[in-house]
């Protein structure tokens, strides 16, 4: 399975998905030390985000959750790529200062938590590899 | 979205890694909001100032921003900065040498045209602060969006904004007709009137009839308040702002304010005087009139106030009230002016839990903090005060 979507920030990789299907809010949602989600109202709170591919609707909240995603790269627990449903200006800005390849304008309904994948920053693509979880 | 070739050589990076990544968020924003180019800005007013907001993660961007050699291109100001103990404003310090570093003008303000910064109308900026951003767009005519810290930082080091939103003339006309039949006069009625049109309306343009402010500030009082209560970055009144004449470009729907909707946001926060330890004017930050005002009412109640005052205005308007004496008289009766700073992003309202204003903007965010709130104009607050 190919999703199309639109070029936020380029570069290809590829990996293990962690999906929300909730908004999420990076400024006291996400701790920028470890990775983990601490967002109440998160579907995936508990778990880390560190080293996967994030996927989540849109970002909400506090601007300032732009400079947790930078912080999270400093300290190596950023998520190797990011697919939003919709980008907004919170995590786009923040993929940018952070060099993470980020790509919107995908049903993040149809991806699910576990699901090998590869980004394509640059083409504004998402291939699903391995779904077999 | 178009860019000119040199814009293209900006984001190559033929101008180094700090001019790339600012373009890079330009060009992503105007990207996503359907911009067709990047436009000039006058100045930029940028977030991200507090410590107790930006944290240590701010700090590392700011820090890293700085040594690749980032630099403001055009006039840039920033936001109000934090107030704590010694730990903590040894950190906010910092966080204003990195951005002096980056040549912006470390005034600390929400209300930079008192003194810093006044645009004119029709200019192009890119701030950030949400009563500025009325300010400036409702009262002076200008335009800008309602810029986070990483974009207007962006905006402020390239000299230009995406062309989208209220930068562009069907953005700025009026969604709603706001029909005001309550009585409203003082400051704290126009602080709720704004509260109630913020909570009521929503990402809407209101067109206000049936209004007469008697100064600047009540305006200027009633965007804050809107903005803060609800997400609204223009307005307009009939008779009163520049743009009020162009604003009406459809058939809109009306909506009424009544006297019980003002009495409603004022009987909302009327906690008892047992249960405030601290009065806040100046939010957003005092003009030299309002602090006048106070000094007069201190002079008239005749005795220092037991609950301590805090007036924040920004340093511009401090200078003026230091050199013509009104600071002196304000600290005779336990009170002081705390200069380019703001209670709503500063640990030092975990010291206090009740709080006096004639403020709706401070009203609403003290609120959401836990906080006992008496909202009143300051004449009767200074009358009153224990």
């Amino acid at each position: 399975m190919k999703l199309r979507g639109r070029k936020i920030v380029g570069g290809k990789v590829e990996g293990e998905l962690i999906v929300s299907q909730k908004p999420l809010s990076f400024l006291g949602g996400v701790d920028p030390e470890t990775g983990i989600v601490t967002d109440a109202e998160s579907d995936i709170r508990g778990q880390s985000i560190a080293g996967k591919i994030l996927a989540f609707p849109r970002g909400k909240g506090s601007t300032v959750g732009s400079y947790v995603i930078y912080a999270l790269k400093k300290n190596g627990k950023a998520p190797k790529a990011i697919i939003a449903g919709e980008a907004e200006t919170i995590v786009a800005t923040g993929a940018i200062i952070a060099g993470i390849p980020m790509i919107d304008g995908i049903d993040v309904s149809r991806l699910r938590t576990g699901m090998r994948v590869r980004v394509d920053g640059d083409a504004g693509e998402v291939e699903v590899i391995d779904s077999d979880q | 979205m178009y860019l000119t070739k040199e814009e293209e050589l900006v984001l190559a990076g033929e101008y180094g890694y700090a001019l790339q990544k600012a373009m890079e968020i330009l060009v992503a924003l105007g990207e996503i909001y359907g911009a067709d180019r990047l436009i000039p800005i006058k100045s930029a007013q940028v977030a991200g100032v507090s410590y107790k907001n930006i944290g240590d993660a701010g700090i590392e961007f700011l820090k890293d921003f700085a040594d690749a050699g980032a630099k403001v291109s055009i006039y840039t100001t920033l936001n109000p900065a934090g107030i704590g103990d010694e730990e903590f404003m040894e950190k906010q310090r910092e966080v204003l040498e990195l951005y002096r570093q980056m040549g912006i003008e470390v005034t600390s303000t929400c209300t930079p045209y008192y003194g810093a910064n006044l645009p004119k109308f029709g200019d192009h900026l890119a701030w950030s602060e949400s009563s500025a951003v009325s300010f400036a767009n409702s009262i002076i005519g200008a335009r800008t969006n309602r810029e986070g810290g990483p974009s207007s930082l962006a905006a402020a080091i390239v000299g230009k904004t995406p062309n989208y939103g209220l930068h562009l003339d069907e953005n700025r006309k009026a969604t709603v007709v706001v029909d005001v039949e309550a009585e409203v006069g003082s400051f704290v009625d126009y602080a709720a009137l704004g509260y109630h049109l913020g909570k009521t309306l929503g990402n809407d343009v209101p067109y206000i009839k049936g209004i007469k402010p008697e100064m600047t500030e009540y305006l200027k009082e009633m965007g804050a308040a809107m903005a803060a209560s609800g997400s609204i970055a223009l307005y307009h009144v009939e008779g009163e702002t520049p743009e009020y004449g162009d604003a009406i470009a459809d058939k809109l729907e009306t909506i009424t304010v009544e006297n019980s909707d003002i009495m409603a946001v004022r009987e909302l926060f009327s906690d008892d005087w047992s249960e405030i330890d601290m009065i806040l004017i100046g939010c957003p930050h005092a003009s030299l009139m309002e602090i006048k005002e106070i000094a007069e009412l201190l002079r008239m109640r005749g005795k220092p106030l037991k609950t301590p005052l805090f007036i924040t205005a920004s340093r511009a308007v401090k200078a003026l009230a230091d050199s013509l004496g009104y600071t002196e008289v304000i600290e005779r009766y336990n009170g002081r002016i705390i200069p380019d700073a703001c209670f709503v992003v500063s640990p030092v309202k975990d010291w206090y839990r009740g709080i006096a204003t004639n403020s709706g903007k401070s009203a609403f965010y003290f609120r959401s903090f836990g906080f006992k709130v008496r909202l009143d104009d300051a004449e009767n607050l200074i009358k009153e005060a224990p």
